[in-house]
């Protein structure tokens, strides 16, 4: 089970009212390489996976769910305040017109999740890898987002997130080395 | 808007935040290093303070954790102290 | 923090354009490659940030830390602190 605390993992500030921004920030609410993504993933990855790993893959997971919280604080901030015209000027009309300014689970283009996003292979060299590739995509969806943001405060929130990709790809590589290590193995053929 | 909040609780949060990432981290560390006692004991040190900082801040600010005291006999403090997204 | 890195975290190429590509050339295209490429399984003992500077900079070992600002914007350059 889990337990929720009342706090963010990371301060989220944002200093200027652009709702453009928050269209882009939906990209890593429920986009294929998002943190909803990431998080479900490894959540369900765990299940099969030699033991001397799924404490990580539970930990991150766990992380994860932290980071969306996050994401959709950021897009809360962005849109709570905007008027209709506001969201149609920052390319949000069909958003609005299906969800006002609730939080949905779509990408930046407007695409709902889906689980197909996501994969379990069973086998956990290929699902390591996957987990790999996640958190290179998820770091390099921060960079663009970066990129499109002239907001210094978001920017900030955006680094911390993207840092932790880094730090996830690192734990996950070194999970990879844990399982192909040949000490104390018995030779099966 | 509701009534700011004061400083100090910007503050202390913070400071909540900055231990628990510490905890984090060696969590994380330390799931593919089991063995790196010195990990372990900057752990519990980071765990233990954590507790320590959240106390104060609960006594302060209401309830931060599913499960901690309800300080009034009368008033559900959960649901009373701003959530995350709100501050 | 003076980098005594023995890699670089930060790549770029130049794309091929034509005479009869539309657009004037973006002359450098930029890409990542973080520290975790590099360091292999973890050493024990690392360098730590304090607790404070972990949480802004997102990691607790300086080892990980890797700055990203938008590359193509003008006088846009690493600030590594
Ligand atoms: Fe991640």
């Amino acid at each position: 089970m889990w337990t929720y605390e009342k706090k963010l993992q990371y301060p989220v500030k944002v200093s200027t009212c652009n709702p453009t921004l928050a269209k882009y920030l939906m990209e890593q609410y429920g986009g294929a390489d998002g943190e909803l993504a990431a998080a479900l993933r490894y959540m369900n990855q765990r299940y099969t996976i030699p033991g001397k790993v799924i404490g990580l893959l539970n930990d991150i997971a766990t992380e994860e769910f932290a980071h969306l919280e996050m994401i959709a604080t950021m897009i809360y901030k962005l849109t709570k305040d905007a008027t209709p015209q506001q969201l149609r000027d920052a390319g949000l009309a069909e958003h609005y017109v299906s969800h006002d300014s609730a939080l949905f689970y779509n990408n930046a283009a407007g695409v709902p999740f889906t689980a197909a996003y996501i994969q379990a292979k069973g086998d956990p060299i290929a699902d390591l890898y996957e987990d790999i590739a996640a958190e290179e995509k998820a770091r390099a969806t921060y960079q663009w987002i970066i990129d499109m943001s002239d907001d210094p405060d978001l920017n900030d929130s955006l680094r911390f997130l993207r840092e932790r990709e880094v730090v996830h790809s690192q734990r996950f590589r070194e999970a990879v080395e844990i399982l192909k290590d040949e000490r104390d193995q018995k030779k099966v053929f | 808007m509701t009534k700011p909040l004061p400083k100090e609780y910007y503050k202390q949060l913070e400071e909540i935040q900055t231990a628990d990432f510490v905890v984090m981290e060696l969590m994380l560390y330390l799931d593919t290093h089991p063995t790196d006692q010195q990990a372990i004991g900057q752990y519990n040190q980071f765990s233990q303070y954590s507790k320590q900082l959240k106390r104060a801040f609960e006594s302060q600010f209401g309830p931060l954790q599913q499960g901690s005291l309800n300080p009034s006999q009368t008033d559900w403090a959960w649901s009373e102290s701003p959530w995350p997204w709100q501050v | 923090m003076k980098s005594q890195q023995p890699f670089t975290s930060a790549k770029s190429y130049v794309p091929p354009h034509s005479p009869f590509d539309p657009c004037p050339p973006i002359g450098r295209k930029y890409y990542s490659t973080p520290p975790n490429l590099y360091l292999g399984f973890q050493p024990s003992d690392l360098p730590q940030f304090s607790p404070a500077d972990a949480l802004r900079k997102g990691t607790l070992w300086k080892v990980f830390y890797d700055y990203y600002d938008n590359p193509y914007r003008k006088g846009a350059g690493k600030s590594r602190d």
